[in-house]
């Protein structure tokens, strides 16, 4: 906004340490957890006389952590995968088909953005007992590849908007196949959408939880299922260490995308 | 019918199908099953639905839901609108900083972001242990296990998605419309009060969407932050199959919670900004 249209001065400095005193509450609890996770004490604290890494050992020592963080990977990694695939191409079609029945498609895959997590946690669990699928790795893929399908097609589909049609009909008149003009034309030019809905499936896997404590109980037990229930138990330090490298990890991702983003500017 | 239909047609169909069939077998059939079963449950017919307006605890948890879920929303949009205007006022250069600390929280998980305010809220956490210390308090203040610390923990996830919404309407305001309201003598109250807030309103509706439906159905953040002792619809719905296996009652609040979505949906979403939510990728 430029500064004549804005408003006055001392308002529009007002407003902006307001912007970033809301930044601060945003961030401020999040970073308490680094001290935390420090403490050498086996309660929740924080460290008083010395630190100690003790809780980050923990998280690669402790099967019921290490355990839980290896088959929470998998299963965000085998969601990735088909909602990715699923949703890729649902959304090209989608695009493709162009006709109004795809208004109401696209309402009917993007429910599970809209409906409550606890009801279709509901929904699946009453299902899976018959297609016996609780606690089965299958079985938590198929609920998160649900649940990740709609963020494909919207990235996807944002993507596929910005794409003009000419080229692909282009490369049809010069005698392109439907494959490749799929493979070579279209595929290169949405890769940005795919990556993006790839990201937040991973991202909507791994953090999964409601689905997960219906679906689940001893045989498949993923890193949410073990911070809930050591939330619910004695709060472990382990939780303040694992949230602590969760943020890193997410900071140094955000960071890598604001430099990506900067050199194209 | 398929064969109606050009080649091109139906290799779209076919790219289309495996996504659907999945969606409408595996998500939309296990859902109307479990709405129906709020009638066939025993004791079946509305005799479930009667539930809601006769059972005490029924009436109380609604009651919590719908007050958090109010202050929650009032107070997420203010703050989002704040924060939105912040966003279009700060300086080119700070505001991908500003916006990256702003999306950050949206890719943490919402346990971590629960267990996080523990730590800040609880009564010998960070923020009673401070006070103390200053001196400003002799014993450490309830700020968690309660509905306070929900409304906290639910304002602080909510947040970013009020912000989202609302900025990217401001940011497609036509600055021209501003200066023109200027050039012809309106002060700066005025030019927001009757240019630029009301063109803000579709963003305004699309958040408020977001946030009160989240709320709604919220289940993690009050689960941690209540501590057991702020009940709301989701966390019951979740007691009723876990512990007492009325599948009755927690199908009937499920399809309640289900239709007051779509109530709210259908009664704002027609003035809201939908393509604020969902993106256009128009940049």
């Amino acid at each position: 906004m430029d500064a004549a249209a804005g408003p006055p001065r001392a308002s529009r400095l007002v407003i902006i340490t307001f912007g970033w005193l809301g930044v601060v509450f945003l961030l401020a609890p999040l970073i308490v957890v680094f001290p935390v996770s420090l403490t050498p004490e086996r309660y929740l604290s924080m460290p008083a006389d010395g630190i100690s890494f003790q809780h980050y050992a923990k998280l690669l020592s402790d099967p019921r952590w290490s355990q839980s963080i290896l088959t929470s990977l998998w299963i965000a990694i085998l969601t990735t995968i088909a909602a990715t695939a699923l949703g890729t191409l649902c959304a090209i079609g989608l695009w493709r088909l162009n006709a109004r029945i795809t208004q109401y498609l696209r309402v009917l895959l993007f429910a599970p953005l809209i409906i409550p997590p606890i009801v279709h946690a509901l929904a699946f669990y009453r299902t899976w007992i018959d297609l016996n699928w609780l606690d089965t790795i299958t079985g938590v893929v198929i609920a998160h590849t649900i649940l990740c399908i709609p963020l494909v097609l919207i990235t996807v589909s944002t993507s596929l908007s910005g794409f003009d049609r000419r080229i692909e009909q282009a490369a049809r008149s010069l005698g392109a196949s439907n494959w490749t003009v799929l493979r070579r034309v279209i595929a290169p030019n949405i890769m940005p959408g795919i990556f993006a809905g790839a990201a937040f499936s991973f991202v909507t896997s791994w953090d999964e939880v409601i689905s997960v404590i219906f679906l689940t109980s001893r045989a498949v037990v993923t890193l949410p299922i073990v911070i809930w229930n050591s939330l619910s138990e004695r709060v472990d330090p382990a939780v303040a260490a694992v949230s602590a490298a969760m943020i890193l990890v997410t900071m140094a991702v955000v960071a890598l995308r604001l430099a990506a983003s900067s050199r194209k500017i | 019918m398929i064969s109606g239909l050009d080649q091109r047609a139906r290799i779209a169909l076919l790219m289309i199908a495996p996504a659907v069939l999945l969606v409408l077998l595996l998500y939309i059939v296990p859902l109307l099953r479990i709405l129906s079963l709020s009638f066939t449950e025993a004791p079946g017919g509305f005799a479930n639905y009667e539930q809601l307006f006769t059972s005490p605890a029924i009436g109380r948890v609604i009651g919590t839901t719908l007050r958090i879920c109010v202050v929650t929303t009032l107070v997420t949009l203010i703050l989002s609108y704040l924060m939105a205007c912040a966003l279009t006022l700060v300086s080119e250069r700070m505001r991908p900083v500003m916006l990256a600390c702003i999306l950050l929280p949206l890719w943490l998980s919402v346990l971590i972001r629960a267990f996080a305010w523990v730590t800040v809220l609880r009564s010998n956490g960070v923020l009673n242990s401070a006070l103390l210390a200053s001196g400003l308090i002799d014993s450490p203040i309830p700020l968690v296990r309660n509905e306070l610390g929900v409304i906290i923990g639910m304002i602080h996830y909510m947040l970013p998605f009020g912000i989202l919404p609302l900025y990217a309407s401001m940011r497609t305001i036509d600055m021209r419309v501003l200066h023109a309201a200027r050039s012809l003598g309106a002060d700066g109250l005025t030019v927001f009060r009757r240019v630029f807030f009301p063109l803000t309103i579709p963003g305004l509706l699309s958040a408020f969407i977001l946030i009160f439906v989240f709320s709604l159905g919220f289940y993690i953040t009050p689960a941690i932050l209540g501590g057991g002792r702020v009940l709301m619809i989701a966390e019951y719905i979740s007691v009723q199959v876990h512990e007492t296996l009325e599948w009755g009652i927690a199908t009937m609040l499920a399809t309640v919670l289900l239709l007051s979505v779509f109530a709210v949906i259908f009664t704002v979403g027609r003035f809201a900004d939908w393509e604020s939510i969902v993106g256009k990728g128009d940049e």
